[in-house]
This record gives C-alpha cells, sequence and structure tokens, in this order.
C-alpha cells in the first residue's frame, strides 16, 4: 500500500526532470531518443522506468548524469540545475549520483584488483588517506555481502557474474551517494542470482538510505522493487503511477500490453493470444500524435493529430492517452 | 499413448577438456519426445542445456567427447556418417538459435539464404524455391515478403530477424524443431510474439519441438512436458501441469519462488537461492544441489540420487527428500 495519498509532485523531490529532450546525431538523421519526459522522484522513493529495447530508458538515465547532453529541458537534482553545469561543480554533484550498469563483468576493469576498483571513486573524489580509502573499502564490501579478505586483492574475471554485480553495487555505494540509477542491473543475472542480488538493492536502500531510478524491460522485476512505475514507449512517457495500482488497473493501452506479455509461470494461465502484432517504429521517424498508436487496437484519427498530453486518470497515475483504459474520477 | 519416440536421448554425456581439468556439461540424460510434442528444458546458465540441444543435433565443439545415443526417427545420431547427418539436418531436424544476428548471414540477402535450405534439401528447381520462400516469409507473419526478400539481416529488427531464422527453419517441414532460447534476446511483447507464431506452427504441422529456456513462465503454458536441468543432469522431469503443481524437486521450488512475480506486492523479499551453480570441473560427490538446498541431510552430502518415477510413471526426479505438500494455495 502506498501510505502517501499527495500528488507525488508536492512530496520532497530529489530529482526533477522537465521536459527533457535528447537527440542524437547518425548519418545525418536524428533520432528521438527522449522527447519531451518529465519525472519526479521522491527523497526515499524507487521510481522504475521500463519500456522495451530502444524506448530512450537508459538515455535517460545517461541524461540525468549529464553523460548525454540534453537538447532541452532541465533535470534538478535537489534544487540544482546540471544541464547548467559543467567540470568540477557538475562532478561534485555526481558524487551524490552513482550509476550500476546491467553488464557486471564489462563494468569493472579486467585489469585491476577489486580493492582498486572499488577505491578509485574515493581516489578521484579526494580521499587522500590510503588507510581510510582501505577502511571504507572494506565496509561496503561486507555491505554487499564479500568477505574483503577473500576479495580485495582478486581480479574481475575470477568472479561469477552475479558476484561481479555485487561488487559493482559496492563501487557505487564507496562515496555514500544519496542517488543510485541503476539501468538494468539483474537482466545478465540467472534467475537465482538475481533474486539475491534485488533483494540485496533493498537491503542497500534501506541501510544507505538511497533514492533509486530503477530501469529495467521486465515489469515483474521493476514491480518487485518500485514504489512507482514509469512506463516510456519511443521515447515518450506513457503512464506513471504507483505501482500496485499502476499494475492493477493500466490506462495505457501500451502498459496494459506490456503486462498482458508477461510470461505467467502458471500452466492454468494460458498465454494471451491476443497479443498486438508489429514492432516498435523508428525513432528516427516516430509516428505523428501518439507514438503508439501505430499499434494501438484504440486508436482514431485524432491519436495521430495530436500528442496526448499526460493528464491525471486517478489519485497519482497519470498516462498520456486521448482513449485510456480507466476514465479519470 | 505408447507411441514409439520420435527423439530419445540415452545416457548422453558431454565432456569438454579445459585448461581447469575435465568438465562434464552433460551427464547421464535420458529423455524422449513423442511426434508433434513440445518438451521444455529449462535451467541457469551453465546447466548443460545447450550443450545437450548441441550433442542431439551433433554440433558439439570437436574436443567435447560424447557418449550415449541420440536415437532420432529409427536411426544413432552419433554413429551416423557425415553425408548422412547433412541430409538430415536442415531438413528433419532443425534448430533455432538464441541470437538471429549470428546464425544469419551477415552478407547474403534473406532471399538468398532460404533458397539455399529449399533447394539444398528439397531439390527445388529456381522457380518454384522463389514461390516458396515469399510463401515461407508470409507464414512467420513478415509483412511485405517480397521486398524482405531482398534485404540484408542487418535491415530487420531483432524480432524480424527471429522470424527469418524461424521461416529457414521451417522450410524443409521439419520433424523436431530444437529452439534454444529463441527469445532470450528479444523484447517481452515480441517475445510473445515469436513464442504465439512457433506454438501456431507447430500444431498446423504436426512438429514436435524443443524448447529451451531459462524462464519457466515461457515453459507454462507452452509445453507439454518440462525437463529442470541442474549441473549437467535433469533433476526432476514431468508433464507441464504436474511439474507445477507437485514440484517434487526442491532445485525446481526454488527457481520458481525465485521469479519475481507480478501480483506480489511491491517490496516483498524473494526467496533468494543462496550460493550459486558448482563449478563443473570440480564434481561435487553427493546431489549437485545439495550445498544450496534448504532439505538436504547427510545422504545427499555422500550419494547422487537417480532420477526415478516416483508415484506416476511419467513424473521422475532426483532426490532423496522430495517436497511432499502441494505447491501453490489451493491447486
Amino acid at each position: 500500500m502506498m501510505q502517501d495519498s499527495q500528488p507525488s509532485g508536492s512530496r520532497d523531490p530529489l530529482l526533477k526532470v522537465e521536459n527533457l529532450v535528447v537527440e542524437y546525431a547518425v548519418g545525418g538523421k536524428t533520432i528521438h531518443a527522449v522527447s519531451d519526459v518529465s519525472l519526479q522522484v521522491a527523497r526515499g522513493e524507487t521510481l522504475g522506468l521500463v519500456g522495451e529495447s530502444g524506448c530512450g530508458k537508459s538515455t535517460l538515465g545517461r541524461a540525468v548524469l549529464q553523460l548525454r547532453r540534453a537538447v532541452s529541458g532541465r533535470v534538478l537534482f535537489d534544487g540544482h540545475d546540471l544541464t547548467a553545469m559543467q567540470g568540477d561543480a557538475l562532478r561534485q554533484m555526481r558524487r551524490r549520483v552513482q550509476l550500476i550498469f546491467q553488464d557486471p563483468i564489462a563494468s569493472l576493469n579486467p585489469r585491476r584488483r577489486i580493492g582498486d576498483i572499488i577505491a578509485e571513486p574515493l581516489v578521484i573524489s579526494g580521499v587522500k588517506d590510503p588507510k581510510k580509502r582501505q577502511e571504507l573499502v572494506c565496509e561496503v564490501l561486507s555491505a554487499v555481502g564479500l568477505d574483503p579478505s577473500l576479495v580485495i586483492g582478486r581480479l574481475p574475471h575470477e568472479f561469477s557474474g552475479g558476484q561481479c554485480q555485487r561488487i559493482c553495487i559496492a563501487r557505487a555505494l564507496v562515496l555514500n551517494p544519496e542517488f543510485i540509477i541503476c539501468d538494468e542491473p539483474v537482466s545478465a543475472l540467472d534467475v537465482s542470482i538475481r533474486a539475491q542480488i534485488l533483494n540485496l538493492l533493498e537491503e542497500m536502500k534501506a541501510r544507505y538510505g538511497l533514492t533509486l531510478l530503477f530501469i529495467a524491460h521486465d515489469l515483474a522485476v521493476v514491480k518487485a522493487v518500485s514504489d512507482r512505475v514509469a512506463v516510456m514507449y519511443l521515447g515518450r512517457l506513457c503512464e506513471v503511477g504507483p505501482s500496485e495500482q499502476l499494475f492493477a488497473r493500466p490506462a495505457h493501452p501500451y502498459t496494459a500490453l506490456l503486462i498482458e506479455a508477461i510470461p505467467v509461470p502458471d500452466p492454468d494461465v494460458r498465454p494471451a493470444e491476443s497479443v498486438p502484432v508489429g514492432e516498435p517504429p523508428s525513432p528516427i521517424s516516430p509516428p505523428s500524435g501518439c507514438r503508439f498508436r501505430t499499434r494501438c487496437p484504440r486508436a482514431d484519427q485524432r491519436c495521430a493529430d495530436e500528442v496526448p498530453e499526460l493528464r491525471k486518470v486517478a489519485p497519482d497515475q497519470f498516462a498520456a492517452c486521448h482513449h485510456p483504459l480507466i476514465a479519470a474520477g | 499413448m505408447t507411441e514409439p519416440a520420435l527423439l530419445s536421448v540415452e545416457e548422453v554425456s558431454v565432456d569438454l577438456p579445459t585448461p581447469r581439468g575435465n568438465l562434464r556439461a552433460v551427464d547421464h540424460v535420458d529423455l524422449k519426445i513423442g511426434a508433434g510434442r513440445t518438451l521444455g528444458i529449462v535451467g541457469e546458465s551453465g546447466c548443460g542445456k545447450t550443450m545437450l540441444s548441441r550433442a542431439i543435433l551433433q554440433l558439439l565443439p570437436k574436443k567435447a567427447k560424447l557418449s550415449g545415443r541420440v536415437m532420432f526417427d529409427g536411426q544413432d545420431l552419433v554413429r551416423l556418417e557425415p553425408e548422412r547427418l547433412r541430409k538430415l539436418r536442415g531438413r528433419s531436424l532443425a534448430v533455432v538459435f538464441q541470437d538471429p544476428m549470428t546464425s544469419l548471414n551477415p552478407v547474403l540477402t534473406v532471399g538468398t539464404q532460404l533458397i539455399e535450405t529449399l533447394q539444398e534439401h528439397l531439390e527445388l528447381d529456381g522457380h518454384a524455391a522463389k514461390r516458396r520462400r515469399a510463401e515461407l516469409l508470409a507464414a512467420v507473419g513478415i509483412p511485405a515478403p517480397e521486398q524482405r526478400l531482398m534485404q540484408y539481416p542487418h535491415q530487420l529488427s531483432g524480432g524480424m530477424r527471429q522470424r527469418v531464422a524461424i521461416a529457414i527453419a521451417l522450410s524443409c517441414e521439419p520433424k523436431l524443431l530444437i529452439a534454444d532460447e529463441p527469445t532470450t534476446a528479444l523484447d517481452v511483447t515480441i517475445q510473445a510474439q515469436i513464442l504465439d507464431l512457433l506454438a501456431r506452427e507447430q500444431r498446423r504441422r504436426h512438429m514436435a519441438m524443443i524448447l529451451i529456456t531459462h524462464d519457466l513462465g515461457v515453459v507454462a503454458g507452452r509445453t507439454d512436458e518440462v525437463a529442470v536441468m541442474y549441473a549437467g543432469r535433469v533433476v526432476e522431469r514431468a508433464p507441464t501441469p504436474a511439474l507445477f503443481k507437485k514440484m517434487r524437486m526442491p532445485y525446481t521450488e526454488a527457481l520458481l519462488a525465485a521469479i519475481p512475480k507480478i501480483d506480489a506486492a511491491p517490496h516483498t523479499p524473494l526467496p533468494a537461492i543462496s550460493g550459486r551453480p558448482p563449478d563443473p570441473t570440480r564434481p561435487i560427490q553427493g546431489c549437485s544441489f545439495s550445498p544450496r538446498c534448504r532439505y538436504a541431510a547427510d545422504q545427499c552430502y555422500r550419494e547422487k540420487p537417480l532420477l526415478a518415477a516416483a508415484e506416476s510413471l511419467d513424473h521422475q526426479y532426483a532426490c532423496f527428500h522430495p517436497i511432499q505438500i502441494t505447491a501453490g494455495v489451493d491447486a
């Protein structure tokens, strides 16, 4: 149950993304990766961000950290506009925001020892005393369930994927950040390991008082950890709302399609045979109006003419659809 | 009921020499599949499911050592001459791999790749083959097939590429299709489309299928029978409904429990399986799941449980302490 009935905007937002637009130039063409997306993440909250490949969810995560500069729009972190920051000021802010990637093995330098990998952010941020660094490294390693004495001197290839992800989480935690962007942190892991890492993220969130942006394509995984969920399609936000409410009563037809397409591990639940045909169109020339209209069973002329605005459909739940599955209460 | 099996895998083991010693990838596996049936093989990375499929197809790495028999349609594939094996593969024994980008030839058009298979196996003349290939693409749900024939794999989306790979696999009306993680590289809405396509074509052609996946959700609604693999062995095998309702092997139970459920409340801790699968170069004396199993007792650490039938002939499991209670709340 959500204990908070206020609209999410009026809670204390740690991160505010306002009308963010990110584009890539590829071979003389423009990829509209993120188009006019606005989001908020309240302090202490986990916001799940779901969508299929190419929907712009990872780009959005990177644009928050200014690893990819926005064409327009603002990213406010704790009131500071990151899009206006450069150099040292930005580096200082980045200490407070960390990133965990999908492929844990590829995101660790194969030639460096684990102890050095985790100490690196401390070196960069100016912790000069090696003893102090060692102490902090050992502390985070124990926190993520690894024995520092067995781990520090070893190289990444000596560890399994799940252990490497623990190491990446330790590296993200070592600067004691407030906000962590998790970009598909468990999709490269096996089912039994995935559950361990999801539980670990929840534990770390409680222990370090973190706020999380959890990016994933798997709705069940997102629901397991998120207070609220935002759904993206082809660069635009379709729907955002409290997790349980969104899954019980999706308003956007795309959210409903995603939920329907999840394979359920129960032989009595026959797979829906009615999954709409077609694939997401190219983000180089997205459809006019609502970008989902080419696959949407409810689409009409209005959907082609007019970009749907994000509108309130239920308490705390907003959908960008001209013909939502639930009407505003 | 007692239809002779189309494929019967008998006592198959696969050993791979590695710098760290011998790796037993597949360990004494027995499996059967009847014509027109679907068998799901489920397991995590390194459990041997892909090596098993390669052993069936006789596509193992050169250094691998295979023992046992693979009887397909009355012939032992292990002892078949290479020329006859080549004729069989692609004709009555077809395969779809996980990554369609690497299984398709990047420098040939889709049309050329389809023609190759058709002419090789069906000896169709150019005209007939050309007509046939457009039909095949249409059958797997590719819009504007005539245009797609002229395109190269990189011009297609992942889902479209997998459809092409399926069209090629189905082109010679195989008796058995092995689909090895066919949807793992695809998005969830595309995954559902591809699984629907496979199911539809299978019914239509009365073709048998082995669906290999790491996802119990994928096999639940789409297979007749499931074999769960762990550390190179089949640890439980049952008709799909029985496996989900009356699972006996603690690993199966733990694997199912570890999947996040869409109807669970957010922030519910997941019952994770502690530890990780054993190192296959260092075999464990007893049950290979025993170090991670919450029911493990003395015997489990000393002896290897054999896969044996229990209450019914078609439900087998390898466990000394099977789960007795019925899974699910009101099953």
